[in-house]
C-alpha cells in the first residue's frame, strides 16, 4: 500500500526547451507521485507554464524524457497521446471556457465529444455533480461572459473534473483573484485532491497556494530546479534567495 | 515585359483564346502571383523543395500543437497545403461532427442570407438600368433579360456572393478561431483529447462549402427580380415574359460550371479563414490580423479560382 501511494505518475528527466535564442528550461528533472500536490514556484518567465505544457505535449521539449503513467509522451502516436490525455486535467490560467457555449454546454462538451456519452440523464447527473463540487450549481445556465474571474476558474476546474482525471495540472489558479477568493480556490484544490484522489502540479507565485495546497515544493530559477522540499523545509532554508522568495 | 504580352504568350502556349478585358485582368492577377512566387523563390537561398521538406517535417508538430511560426511565403504556402491535406483526409474518412456542422450551416447561411439577397437585388437592378440604353441604341432591348440572366448566373452571382460571404463569414471565422487560439480555448480542447481540428475546422469548412452555392442560387433569383424592377423603371414588361426571356438562353453548361465553382469558392473561403484563425499568434492584435487576412486572401483566391474555372470551362466547351 505504501509502495503504491509513492508510485511516480509523472517523471521528467533533463527537460530542455528553447524559443529561438532564449533557453527557457535547462535540463529540468522531477517526478510527481500519486496523491501529492507538487507546487512549482518561480519568477515570471522562469518557464513554469512551459514545463506543464510539455507534460501534455502542447509543447514539445527540445531534449529530455517525459514519462506519464510510464509512457514516454514525446514518442506517442496521436491516438495514444489522446488516450493518455483523457487521464490528465488541465486548468488554464484564463480558465479557457468556450465562450460561445453556456456553462452547461462547456461541461457537456467533453462528455459528449470525448467520452461519447449520449444518455441525457447520465450527462445531467455528471454536470450537476461537478458543479456541486465546485459550489456553483446556480451558474449552470449562465454564459462565461456573465461570470466573475473566480467563478470562471471554478467552472474551468469543474470541466476538468468531469473527466475524472488522475492528474490535474493547474496553471496559476489564483492569478487575478482577490485574496479571499484565492484562498477559496486553494481550499477547493485540496477538497478535489481528497475527493478524486488525484495527483496535482500547481504552477504559481502566490504564497497562499504554496502554504495551503503543497505537499511538496519545487522552485525554478533561470530554467533549472533551484530548490526542492516541503513547505517547512524551504521556509526555513538558509539559502538567501529561497528565503527572500518565500518571505 | 508587360503583363499582356506574358498572358498572350501563356495563352498561345495553352492554345486558349484571350477572352475579354475582365478575363485578361484576372489572368494578369494569376501571373503577378506567379511572378511574385518566383521572385521569392529566387531571393531565397534555400530551394523550394528544401522549404517544402522543412515544412513537411514541422507541420505535423505544428498542427498538433496549433502553432505556426511566421516564415517565408513558400513555407506558409506549404503549411497551408498540409492543413488542406489534413482537412481532406478527415472528410474522406467521413469524420464529420454532424451537430456542429448543422449548427454552422445555420449560422453562416443565416448570417449572410439577407446581405446576399440585398446585394443580388441591387446587382440585377443596376446591371439592367446601366445596360438598357446601349441595348436600346442597338435595337436589342429584347435581349436585355437574357443578357442579365446569363451575366448573373455565370459570373456575377457566384463571384459577388462569394466576395460578400468572404467579408461577412470569412472574417467572422478568422476572428472567432483567432480569439479561441489566443484565449487558449483551442489548447483546452486539444488537451482534453477533443480534437479541435475536427470539431472547429471540418465543420466550418463543410458548412461554407455547402452554403455558398445555396446563397448563389438565392442571389441569382433575387438578382433577376431586381432586374425585372430595373426594366420596369423605364418600361413596362410582363413578369412571366421577362423571366422566360431571362432564363431562355441559360443552359446546363452555364449553370453547372457556376455552381461547381461556387462550391470551390465556399471551400476556399472556409479553409483559408479557418487556417488564418487556427494559427493566429499570441496577442489580441493577431486576432484582427487573422480576420483581415482571412478576407484578403479569400477574396484573392476567389478571383484566382474564377479565372481558372473560366479557362477550364472554355477549354471543355470549345472541344
Amino acid at each position: 500500500m505504501e509502495e503504491n501511494t509513492l508510485q511516480d505518475v509523472v517523471s521528467a528527466s533533463s527537460i530542455s526547451k528553447s524559443f529561438g535564442e532564449q533557453e527557457v528550461l535547462k535540463g529540468i528533472s522531477f517526478s510527481l507521485r500519486k496523491n501529492e500536490n507538487l507546487v512549482v514556484l518561480g519568477k515570471s518567465g522562469s518557464g513554469k507554464s512551459v514545463l506543464i505544457k510539455c507534460l501534455v505535449r502542447l509543447m514539445t521539449p527540445d531534449s529530455g524524457i517525459i514519462k506519464v503513467f510510464g509512457e514516454e509522451i514525446t514518442k506517442l502516436r496521436l491516438e495514444d497521446l489522446n488516450t493518455l490525455r483523457k487521464r490528465i486535467g488541465f486548468l488554464f490560467q484564463s480558465a479557457a471556457l468556450y465562450d460561445s457555449m453556456s456553462v452547461r454546454q462547456n461541461l457537456e462538451f467533453p462528455l459528449r465529444r470525448v467520452k461519447k456519452i449520449k444518455d441525457r440523464n447520465i450527462i445531467n447527473e455528471k454536470v450537476e455533480e461537478v458543479l456541486t463540487n465546485v459550489n456553483l450549481i446556480e451558474a449552470i445556465d449562465k454564459m462565461p461572459s456573465q461570470l466573475s474571474g473566480g467563478m470562471k476558474k471554478r467552472i474551468g476546474l469543474a470541466r476538468t473534473l468531469i473527466m475524472d482525471p488522475e492528474i490535474i495540472l493547474y496553471d496559476e489558479p489564483t492569478t487575478g483573484l482577490d485574496p479571499l477568493t484565492s484562498i477559496e480556490i486553494c481550499e477547493l484544490i485540496n477538497d478535489v485532491q481528497e475527493k478524486y484522489k488525484s495527483a496535482s502540479i500547481i504552477i504559481t507565485h502566490d504564497l497562499n497556494v504554496v502554504r495551503i495546497t503543497s505537499t511538496r515544493l519545487m522552485i525554478i530559477r533561470e530554467g533549472k530546479v533551484y530548490a526542492e522540499g516541503n513547505y517547512q523545509e524551504l521556509i526555513n532554508s538558509r539559502d538567501e534567495w529561497v528565503h527572500s522568495f518565500l518571505n | 515585359m508587360n503583363i499582356r504580352s506574358h498572358v498572350e504568350e501563356i495563352n498561345s502556349l495553352l492554345k486558349i483564346p484571350v477572352g475579354n478585358l475582365t478575363y485578361l485582368l484576372m489572368q494578369g492577377t494569376v501571373l503577378i502571383i506567379f511572378m511574385y512566387t518566383m521572385e521569392v523563390h529566387s531571393q531565397s537561398s534555400r530551394s523550394a523543395i528544401g522549404l517544402l521538406k522543412k515544412s513537411k517535417a514541422t507541420v505535423s508538430k505544428k498542427i498538433a500543437a496549433g502553432k505556426e511560426k511566421s516564415g517565408s511565403f513558400l513555407q506558409s504556402l506549404g503549411n497551408g497545403g498540409f492543413f488542406t491535406f489534413k482537412l481532406i483526409k478527415e472528410v474522406l474518412k467521413f469524420r464529420i461532427p454532424w451537430a456542429e456542422f448543422s449548427r454552422q450551416c445555420f449560422l453562416v447561411g443565416n448570417k449572410s442570407l439577407y446581405l446576399v439577397m440585398a446585394t443580388g437585388f441591387i446587382m440585377g437592378m443596376v446591371l439592367t438600368i446601366q445596360s438598357r440604353p446601349i441595348m436600346v441604341e442597338f435595337g436589342a432591348e429584347s435581349w436585355l433579360p437574357g443578357m442579365v440572366g446569363i451575366s448573373l448566373i455565370r459570373e456575377m452571382g457566384p463571384v459577388i456572393t462569394a466576395l460578400i460571404f468572404a467579408g461577412k463569414v470569412g472574417s467572422g471565422i478568422g476572428a472567432e478561431l483567432g480569439s479561441m487560439k489566443v484565449t487558449e480555448q483551442i489548447d483546452a480542447m486539444e488537451v482534453s483529447a477533443a480534437d479541435p481540428f475536427n470539431f472547429l475546422v471540418v465543420s466550418r469548412v463543410l458548412a461554407c462549402t455547402l452554403m455558398v452555392p445555396l446563397l448563389v442560387v438565392f442571389a441569382d433569383v433575387i438578382g433577376i427580380a431586381g432586374s425585372y424592377l430595373g426594366a420596369n423603371i423605364k418600361g413596362d414588361v410582363n413578369l412571366i415574359l421577362f423571366v422566360s426571356r431571362a432564363l431562355e438562353p441559360v443552359h446546363f453548361s452555364d449553370l453547372f460550371p457556376a455552381l461547381a465553382k461556387s462550391f470551390l469558392f465556399g471551400a476556399a473561403i472556409g479553409t483559408i479563414s479557418c487556417y488564418k484563425g487556427y494559427y493566429a499568434e499570441a496577442g489580441t492584435e493577431s486576432v484582427g490580423r487573422a480576420a483581415n487576412s482571412a478576407v484578403v486572401v479569400s477574396s484573392l483566391m476567389i478571383f484566382i479560382i474564377d479565372a481558372l474555372a473560366v479557362q477550364l470551362t472554355d477549354l471543355i466547351l470549345s472541344r
